[in-house]
């Protein structure tokens, strides 16, 4: 049986790496090709009409002028007469026509008559939900009345953090052409492998007359797991249309209300603690909303799951805004936030340095060593100690400095992966797998491993993925792809490489497969390089391609990955106290994610992610009316994002040492995006001396919250 | 968008004839970085576009006889930013200009088509007209309305003019030239901005079939002025307050000042009890911030914008303290 695991960190010469990313000029050139930059001989543009009401039944459609309209191929009708609708942007019908401007042109020709009914799109104030709110989750543990009695000290608080939107840079959509029993799709996906079968599902088609191709995709976090209804319409169009291939990408209004949310959390938390400000005690009341199906407890207490009393109780209230979707770590920015600030608030109450609180508490996590030694580590990298003064004490002139915490949690192990890897006989190496680049550096440390196992340079691997011809691997998310892709790739190279060995024995000597090594581009024997070949001479004595199949499974990751991120972030921040605006000076990360690849796509991975926390924190949110039942800022003016000047200085600290190193790779997507919020919240509330309940920290907050009207809404 | 005509005039008279009578008819395009996003958004959908960016008289920035200044209507943000002396006499105008953080708009987007741009109420923008009525009343009122008006909205027009040329224009003193069919008038900035009463009523004193041709900007001598804008964003944003000033000093001391609010009203909102409590003041925090105070005391502001009643105090306070400096 073959040895996997990963070679000693001194060994390395790929893995553990600075490499750039493999892509990057690519991208940076502008030639890296998207779903949406595909335009295949014939092409036809598809269009969609919208719900511009919240909640509405339709009394009846009339397609025929649209279908009348110049250009048109074809017209579907995606909801009938008769249908409630419950959130503005459902989609009602989509045409295919020449043009895109002919496409829009007999999209708005399509005539239906709405019956309007009430709607309730807000979520802020429970008291308003009425029956629209219900119990979901009720949680007492140990003695929280007797705690809340006893207790030393007690803080009561209330928090909110808002729906935000997943607002990828490239919109759902794909081009996709259904052409006699053969469909072909060029989609914007994180699950390349998966997704023939859900859009087969869809439209009853089986999953093997579907080709999915994907090189690119513009952002998905956790919103482009499903082929979705616009992958099924696209291709029922492209059936009506003769099987003419079909582009349709959602627009930005439509891709901010329908294509995804990250569900609102909030919550009246109570805290005890005692004497020795060890926390005793946890109380909350909460409600979230992720659209008509309301929305699920968050994770709370979180990290601190150990707190000896608590009583819990959620609502889930149900809006009529576009429903939910994974949206990178579920619940657990959230979590972190409504908790980091109850604690932040516990410090204040009890006049102590917030550092101190939370480091004589970690012992109610389930890692209290590693958020200890990553909360010391980041206190120093901000010199905590030089620049922290209690609430509201660190003014200079009308500005305010201060500086907060932020803890996260998350798993992360590989998920289910196949890779092939494939020697030639003149030398070349292919490696195929059926995952997809996110962005975030797949191919990068795919190639890596391959390279690493083989003693190759990196440029020796021919890698393809992006296809769903290549063998199955895992929808990326829940950061398993890092640790899914390595593992499999490290398992299929190691077995071709046992089997070019195999084959090799008779040339050297005999020498078994196990006594020989690849490496420097030469397969020798170990302990004596001077006995051996050259690369390109040994796979010549091969008579034909050999390969290998290597496949992650969960259940038995031989060591090679695993699961359980700890980081902590810690932010300091400057608040203009005469007009609120917050700016962010400096965010630190100290993470640790098990073996790291490649700790300059892991570090950028942390900049990405702490980029979406400050927008997050300081600018980003939802803005539903209530009169109208429109989302009102479904654009990407008022719907704001950090631009770069707005972001701080940075510093990421990737925890890389023996200890972390042995437990095998743990992905990073989730567990960066998670503490950020809380930490730059909590650094306000230590800037200008009070709690701003509800991010994001815009200055109406800020200054309502200075003038003792602080509230979450 | 719509289907539209498109005309391509070489000159005034030429582009002036090819408007019409209603809004409906034709509407001008200029960097069309606002035009273009109406159209495309079916909030306004005129039957021709006209295209006034190949007519060399509304080009160009000149010293004009009397030592002021004229801009063309159709010069880019870009061009007014790198004309130098330009903003050395007039700090409040290029500091305005350099609040428009995107080069992209810098480069498309006009002087002139600043001045005209639409409001971006997002109600307007999202369909329910310019002043948002529902049953006769308005939607901001009772809705979400932390952007909208504290100043000048009259139970009515909520929206705020977005221009931020606008205040800095009227604390400048400038006057804008205006071509129209029957020959040409001259309107100071201050009136040019009005607050519609109706929903057919435009934000600018302009007919459909005239053009904005140029912009006349005063002496300079013996002014300091400045621009100071809060904004939440460094990155392209809108601001949320801002304030121009203008100061005549002799001696040490404020013997004119005018001041205009931005952001905060329907219209560049000429702050006349500020400027008052200035005169015959040495500018510091305390005069300026009084003057600030005094900037606001007609403030009326709505159910979410409250705080923006404390961010125009504030803009006033610095950009006076600004242009002192
Ligand atoms: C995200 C974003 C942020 C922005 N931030 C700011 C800001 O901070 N401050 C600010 O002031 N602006 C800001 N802008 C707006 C920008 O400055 C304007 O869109 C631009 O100046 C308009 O110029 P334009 O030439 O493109 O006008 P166009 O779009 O061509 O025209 C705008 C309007 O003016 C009319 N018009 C144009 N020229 C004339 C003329 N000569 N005579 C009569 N009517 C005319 C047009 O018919 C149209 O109604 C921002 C825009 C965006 C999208």
């Amino acid at each position: 049986m073959a040895e996997y695991k990963w070679p000693a960190m001194a060994e390395r010469s790929w893995i553990g790496k600075r490499v750039s990313r493999l892509d990057g000029p690519q991208k940076s050139g502008g030639r890296a090709k998207y779903g949406s930059d595909m335009n295949p001989a014939q092409l036809l543009h598809g269009a969609i009409l919208t719900s511009p009401y919240a909640h509405a039944k339709i009394n009846s459609i009339d397609t025929s002028a649209a279908k009348a309209s110049p250009g048109v191929t074809a017209v579907i009708t995606i909801e009938d007469a008769g249908k409630e609708i419950q959130w503005e942007g459902t989609i009602i019908a989509a045409v295919a026509a020449e043009t895109e401007a002919q496409a829009r042109d007999a999209a708005r020709k399509i005539k239906v008559d709405w019956q309007v009914l009430p709607h309730l799109v807000q979520d802020d104030d429970l008291g308003k939900a009425g029956s629209r709110a219900k119990p979901a989750g009720e949680k007492i543990q140990g003695d929280p009345d007797a705690a809340k009695t006893g207790a030393a000290f007690r803080m009561s608080g209330e928090y909110g953090i808002p729906v935000l939107t997943h607002c990828c840079l490239e919109p759902h959509g794909q081009v996709i052409q259904w052409k006699g029993d053969e469909i072909v799709s060029w989609s914007s996906t994180q699950s390349v492998s998966n997704y023939a079968g859900d859009l087969g599902g869809q439209i009853e088609v089986p999953a093997t007359a579907i080709k999915v191709h994907q090189d690119h995709i513009g952002g998905g976090f956790g919103s482009k797991f499903q082929s979705d209804q616009w992958g099924a319409f696209c291709a029922q169009l492209s059936k009506q249309s003769g099987g003419r291939p079909v582009k349709f990408f959602l627009d930005r209004n439509v891709e901010l209300m329908i294509a995804g949310n990250r569900p609102s959390h909030y919550a009246k938390i109570t805290l005890g603690a005692d004497n020795a400000g060890k926390i005793t005690l946890w109380e909350s009341d909460s409600w979230s909303s992720g659209g008509f199906a309301g929305g699920n407890i968050p994770p709370i207490p979180y990290v601190f799951t150990k707190i000896a009393n608590q009583r819990l109780s959620h609502n889930a209230v149900s809006t009529n805004n576009g429903p939910q979707r994974a949206w990178r770590a579920p619940n657990h920015p959230q979590a972190s936030y409504l908790t980091c600030a109850a604690i932040d608030d516990l410090a204040a109450k009890m006049g102590k340095d917030p550092l101190e609180v939370f480091l004589a508490n970690f012992d109610l996590t389930a890692r209290g060593d590693a958020y200890t030694r990553q909360l010391k580590k980041a206190a120093k990298l901000i010199d905590w100690a030089g620049n922290w003064k209690g609430r509201g004490k660190n003014r200079q002139g009308h500005i305010a400095h201060g500086l907060g915490i932020g803890v996260a949690t998350w798993g992360g192990a590989g998920h289910d992966s196949r890779a092939t890897a494939r020697i030639h006989p003149d030398g070349t190496v292919e490696l195929e797998c059926g995952t997809q680049d996110l962005g975030t550096g797949t191919r990068t440390i795919m190639t890596q491993v391959a390279a690493e196992t083989l003693g190759l340079p990196m440029d020796a691997i021919r890698l393809k993925i992006g296809e769903n011809a290549y063998p199955p691997s895992g929808a990326s998310g829940g950061s398993t792809t890092a640790g899914g892709v390595s593992s499999s790739t490290r398992i299929a190279t190691t077995d071709v490489l046992n089997l070019l060995f195999e084959q090799l024995s008779s040339s050297l000597d005999n020498t078994p497969a196990a006594n020989l090594e690849a490496r420097n581009g030469r397969i020798q024997v170990k302990g004596n390089p001077a006995k051996g070949m050259s690369w390109r001479e040994a796979c010549r004595k091969l008579a034909s391609p050999i390969e290998a199949l290597g496949h992650n499974n969960p259940r038995n990751p031989r060591g090679l990955n695993t699961g359980g991120a700890a980081g902590v972030q810690v932010a300091k921040v400057s608040v203009d106290t005469e007009t609120g605006v917050v700016t962010l000076d400096k965010i630190v990360a100290v993470q640790d994610c098990g073996l790291i690849l490649n700790p300059k796509t892991a570090e950028s991975q942390v900049y990405g992610a702490m980029i979406m926390s400050v927008c997050g924190a300081l600018y980003e949110e939802r803005i539903v009316d209530e009169l109208t039942g429109r989302m009102l800022n479904a654009d990407m003016e008022f719907y704001k994002l950090a631009g770069a000047p707005d972001i701080g200085e940075m510093v990421v600290e990737m925890e890389i040492d023996p200890e972390n190193d042995a437990r095998g790779v743990i992905g990073l997507g989730e567990p960066p995006v998670i503490s950020g919020i809380a930490a730059i919240g909590n650094a306000v509330a230590n800037a200008i001396g009070v709690r701003v309940p509800m991010v994001p920290l815009t200055p109406r907050r800020v200054l309502d919250a200075m003038n003792g009207n602080g509230r979450i809404s | 968008m719509e289907a539209f005509a498109y005309a391509n005039p070489t000159s005034l008279k030429e582009a002036i004839a090819s408007l019409g009578t209603n809004w409906d008819d034709a509407a001008i395009l200029a960097g069309g970085t606002d035009l273009i996003t109406l159209m495309k958004q079916y909030v306004y959908s005129p039957k021709k576009v006209v295209n006034i960016k190949g007519i060399k008289e509304l080009k160009g920035i000149e010293r004009t006889g009397d030592g002021g200044f004229r801009i063309g209507a159709a010069v880019t943000i870009d061009e007014l930013l790198k004309n130098r002396i330009l903003g050395e006499e007039f700090p409040a105008l290029r500091m305005a200009a350099k609040g428009i953080t995107s080069p992209q708009m810098r480069h498309m987007g006009t002087v002139g088509g600043d001045l005209c741009q639409r409001p971006r109420c997002w109600y307007f923008r999202n369909g329910f007209g310019l002043l948002a009525l529902k049953d006769g009343k308005s939607l901001v009122a009772d809705g979400e309305n932390q952007y909208h008006a504290i100043l000048g909205h009259n139970g009515k027009a909520f929206f705020v003019s977005a221009s931020s040329f606008g205040p800095a224009l009227v604390a400048c003193g400038a006057k804008l030239k205006i071509a129209s069919p029957s020959g040409e008038r001259e309107v100071s900035a201050e009136d040019f901005f009005r607050i519609p009463a109706s929903e057919t009523e435009r934000e600018v004193d302009l007919k459909p079939n005239e053009i904005l041709t140029e912009i006349l900007l005063p002496v300079s001598r013996g002014t300091i002025s400045s621009t100071y804008e809060v904004r939440q964003r460094e990155v392209f944003d809108w601001p949320l307050a801002t304030a121009s000033v203008m100061l005549r000093m002799s001696g040490g001391k404020v013997s004119e000042a005018r001041i205009a609010l931005g952001h905060v009203a329907p219209k560049p909102w000429r702050a006349t009890a500020a400027e008052q409590a200035l005169k015959g003041q040495t500018i510091n925090e305390e005069t300026a911030g009084k003057a600030g105070e005094a900037a606001v005391a007609g403030a009326q502001p709505l159910s979410q914008n409250g705080y923006k009643v404390q961010l125009a105090k504030t803009a006033v306070k610095r950009a006076l303290l600004a242009a002192k400096a």
